[in-house]
């Protein structure tokens, strides 16, 4: 994988995000090549978050919230678009899994196309079910779509999460520590996900674990107190970091 | 004080619990006396007849002479009138209000400010309320300053409040996961409040409009400055004079007419049905609100 | 990318363009919905001065310092009114401040958990109960109890202290203080409640641990701390008596003149307006009555926004020290 031959589907030029007075990034530079994964890793509150809700602006809506700097999407500056309309090409998946409560797992995954469209029986039927098989979760809920969504476990919440992400057809989609709060096993379960939502989409996942942006990511991104200090491909970033700082970090000296 | 003669303390500590606890039945004896007295003399004339029948000839037993009991269906249907209209002026503005302080305003001093608007206005007593309106309509149009439509002003005036203070509690118990979901799919700002964050607020924001209707079924100081008197023409249109089931409770009792006072007895039990209803209604929803937002 | 990729590729969708206008628009309801509920707010005060401009002309200050309150003789004085709503109140809070805090008192701290919740809902109920119900129980029940049980052993005992001169009939200012210390005291409670409940444990921790007795714990450790909030729920109480009307109408006796006793009939400012306003015989009586109820407005605004703040800063202070 040579970064110079991958078309960057997105990119970041000088983002600086705010939240009122202190700048949680600063100055990032960063591409995010077409359909492969790319984590961006770092001790807690280096920024990882901050830096992923800008890519679909949804940083903005917190109070007090304000950025600098560019993000394209295909060469699309993104902060000249209706944030909305940004949002349905960049889709995100939360740290902890937040299917809507007061609706059934068919209502969830066909939420972006009800809300946003108005689609018929059979285009709300064909979308579920690819995004459920796109996330694997089809077979274990084929016979239940209509109970409730808190009815699943914490790992199949989050793989309805990512079901419904898809279901609005994003380009990218952005994952802010997917697994943090599942088990083991079901971690496994999303890893093996991404692998085959790569073919697809352009993923970028945040983790503070290391293993992790190993098994999954293609190019890995190092940040640090709110700047971007390496970012290669992951084979490269963990076996030859570039950065003293980077070493320090992988090889356990801090964070 | 603290280190001398302990055992006087403690029972001193004890007498002032008993106290306390006297406190709490002493407050208690009101509520029985008044729910007894409804009661018994309500239910004596709680049949069909007061649900179907119209006000009675004003009489008083005697001899030779027996008096009808005559129903409160005229009251009745008045109060529901105004009700209804009522809670389709205050109901949208107080959603549409609460709306502004939590989802626009968030942290920001204007939602503070609006809640506290509304609770002062809550404050405001309720024959203020009547004069107030008296006072409006008397600028715009002095024949239907007496009217259902005023009456039902009147009466919006109070429940406004009460509405937007709980659907703004409501809405603030929605956790921003939920809006944060909606938004990241792309869903349109206005989309996301109105049906996703209001409809998983909505048991919250039930609950209050059940607790404002409440307080307006029992409202009797406002309206007798702008209803006017129209319990003797049932269902005239609305600007013309209505009828009210607290109001009539009032003619009722002031009257000299020993069937107008009982029928009075019997509206009052049927108020307190009415509200203990309301209380139970909103209490179960707000039970179903706090079940769903523990995911069951 | 691989030959057998189980996914197809997303397919395009119809879905609708975004336009901003769906927002604008929302937002502009939102505002007038805002806006309308601030209006009310500034539109109470304002038509009532429209509305009472007349009297306000006419009579000027002599409004406020007349004590009678003659249609006939276009003269308007709220004196007797005044008093007669201060001293309904006063009595009333003297009644309800007590019940209250040690109902609340009793409910925070003695009451055994099972009880709290059902025994604050009865409290509750109480405070839902029409005004009207109140009064025409109060005409019907109260007053015969005061006039033939009651008032005669005041009388007799108490009839030195000078208040309580007078025949009694039952329907006077006593009773309708009585009836008001009814639908004040569950306001009373449910602030007590709450701002007794915010007192971090520690204050009651700390009292305990040197050997305070219950009592003293609650005296000295857990009602200064919540004082300024008891005092937001007893002004609270005090605004709610204010602007009683029906309770009040029904069995105060409605005489215009300023009570000499507790068994004098009186008025208070809202019961004027009830009893005057439907039947009219002079029209220079209707502005008057207006402005009687603007100044009952702007006492009782006065007094809840007082109120309203220092709950306010109760429940920040709080925040602060709280754990």
């Amino acid at each position: 994988m040579e970064l110079s031959t991958e078309t960057p589907k997105m990119e970041v030029q000088n983002l600086t995000a705010y939240y009122g007075e202190s700048a949680a990034i600063q100055n990032i530079n960063l591409t995010f090549p077409e359909r492969r994964a790319t984590a961006i890793i770092g001790p807690s509150g280096c920024g990882k978050s901050t830096l992923i809700r800008c890519l679909n602006r949804l940083h903005e809506t917190a109070p007090k919230a304000r950025v600098e700097g560019s993000v394209f999407l295909d060469g699309e500056d993104l902060y000249g678009i209706d944030a909305t309309a940004v949002r349905r090409r960049v889709g995100m998946v939360f740290q902890k899994p937040n299917p809507f409560a007061t609706m059934s797992i068919y209502n969830n995954v066909s939420a972006p196309l009800r809300f946003n469209g108005r689609p018929s029986r059979e285009e709300m039927d064909a979308a579920v079910l690819r995004s459920l098989q796109q996330s694997a979760l089809w077979d274990e809920v084929k016979d239940r779509v209509d109970a409730a969504a808190t009815s699943l476990s914490g790992g199949q919440q989050q793989r309805l999460c990512i079901a419904r992400a898809l279901a609005a057809n994003p380009e990218v989609l952005l994952m802010d520590e997917p697994c943090s709060a599942l088990d083991p096993i079901a971690t496994a379960k999303i890893e093996e996900l991404i692998a085959q939502l790569k073919n697809n989409y352009t993923v970028v996942i945040v983790t503070h674990n290391m293993q992790q942006a190993a098994r999954v990511a293609d190019y890995t991104a190092f940040l640090y107190l709110g700047k971007l200090v390496e970012f290669g491909p992951t084979e490269q970033l963990f076996e030859r970091p570039q950065e003293k700082l980077t070493e320090s970090y992988i090889t356990g000296r801090f964070g | 004080m603290m280190f001398d003669r302990p055992a006087r303390r403690k029972y001193f500590s004890h007498g002032m619990t008993i106290l306390t606890g006297l406190s709490i039945v002493a407050i208690m004896v009101p509520l029985a006396a008044v729910v007894y007295q409804c009661v018994v003399l309500g239910g004596s004339v709680f049949n069909l007849d007061l649900f179907i029948k119209g006000l009675p000839y004003p009489c008083t037993p005697r001899q030779g002479v027996t008096c009808q009991q005559g129903g409160l269906a005229v009251p009745i249907v008045g109060t529901l009138e105004l009700i209804a209209l009522a809670a389709l002026y205050s109901v949208p503005i107080g959603i549409g209000a609460a709306i502004f302080a939590v989802e626009y305003a968030g942290e920001r001093a204007s939602a503070r400010i609006i809640g506290m608007v509304a609770d002062v206005l809550a404050g405001v007593p309720s024959i203020v309320a009547g004069a107030f309106v008296y006072a409006l309509i008397i600028i715009y149009d002095p024949t239907i300053v007496f009217s259902t439509f005023s009456g039902s002003i009147a009466l919006s005036v109070l429940m406004v409040p009460i509405v937007t203070r709980t659907c703004e509690e409501a809405l603030r118990t929605v956790p921003n996961s939920v809006r944060e979901a909606a938004l990241a799919l792309g869903i349109s700002r206005w989309k996301t409040t109105l049906r996703i964050v209001l409809v998983s607020a909505l048991p919250g924001i039930v609950t209050g409009v059940l607790l404002a209707v409440a307080r307006a079924a029992g409202e009797a100081a406002p309206l007798l400055l702008t209803l006017g008197d129209g319990c003797a023409h049932p269902l005239q249109g609305v600007t013309q004079e209505g009828c009210a089931l607290p109001l009539w409770i009032f003619y009722g009792a002031t009257s000299p007419y020993q069937n107008w006072i009982n029928l009075a007895w019997g509206a009052a039990l049927l108020l307190l049905l009415l509200i203990l209803v309301l209380s139970i209604a909103s209490r179960l929803t707000l039970d179903r609100m706090a079940r769903r937002m523990r995911g069951e | 990318m691989s030959p057998d990729n189980p996914f197809p590729p997303p397919t395009s969708q119809t879905l609708r363009r975004v336009s901003k206008w769906g927002d604008r628009f929302f937002l502009v309801l939102v505002l007038l919905a805002t806006a309308a509920v601030v209006a009310v707010m500034v539109a109470l005060v304002a038509v009532l001065v429209y509305g009472s401009r007349e009297a306000i002309e006419s009579l000027g200050l002599s409004f406020l310092y007349t004590r009678t309150w003659n249609p006939t003789g276009n003269v308007y004085g709220i004196v007797p009114f005044a008093v007669g709503t201060l001293l309904t109140s006063a009595i009333a809070l003297l009644i309800a401040v007590p019940l209250g805090l040690g109902a609340a008192i009793f409910l925070t701290q003695q009451a055994p958990g099972w009880l709290r919740a059902p025994v604050a809902q009865l409290i509750e109920l109480l405070a839902a109960i029409p005004s009207i119900i109140y009064g025409f129980w109060g005409l019907i029940v109260l007053v015969p109890l005061m006039r033939y049980d009651v008032e005669p052993l005041l009388s007799k005992y108490l009839g030195w202290t000078g208040w309580f001169g007078g025949n009694p009939i039952g329907l006077d200012v006593l009773t309708a203080s009585l009836v008001l210390s009814v639908m004040a005291i569950p306001t009373v409670t449910a602030i007590s409640r709450d701002s007794i409940a915010a007192v971090p444990r520690s204050q009651k921790e700390a009292a305990l641990s040197i050997g305070a007795t219950d009592w003293e714990v609650t005296r000295r450790a857990v009602l200064p701390y919540a004082r300024s909030g008891i005092i937001a729920g007893i002004v609270l109480g005090l605004g709610r008596a204010l602007g009683e009307t029906m309770a009040v109408t029904l069995v105060i006796g409605n005489r215009n003149a300023i009570p000499t006793s507790l068994f004098s009939q009186g008025q208070t400012i809202a019961s004027l307006i009830a009893n005057d306003f439907f039947e009219v015989a002079n029209p220079t009586e209707v502005p008057a009555l207006l402005e009687a109820g603007l100044i009952l407005l702007v006492i009782t605004l006065v007094i809840n926004i007082g109120a309203r703040l220092t709950l306010a800063r109760f429940q920040a202070g709080r925040g602060v020290g709280a754990e």
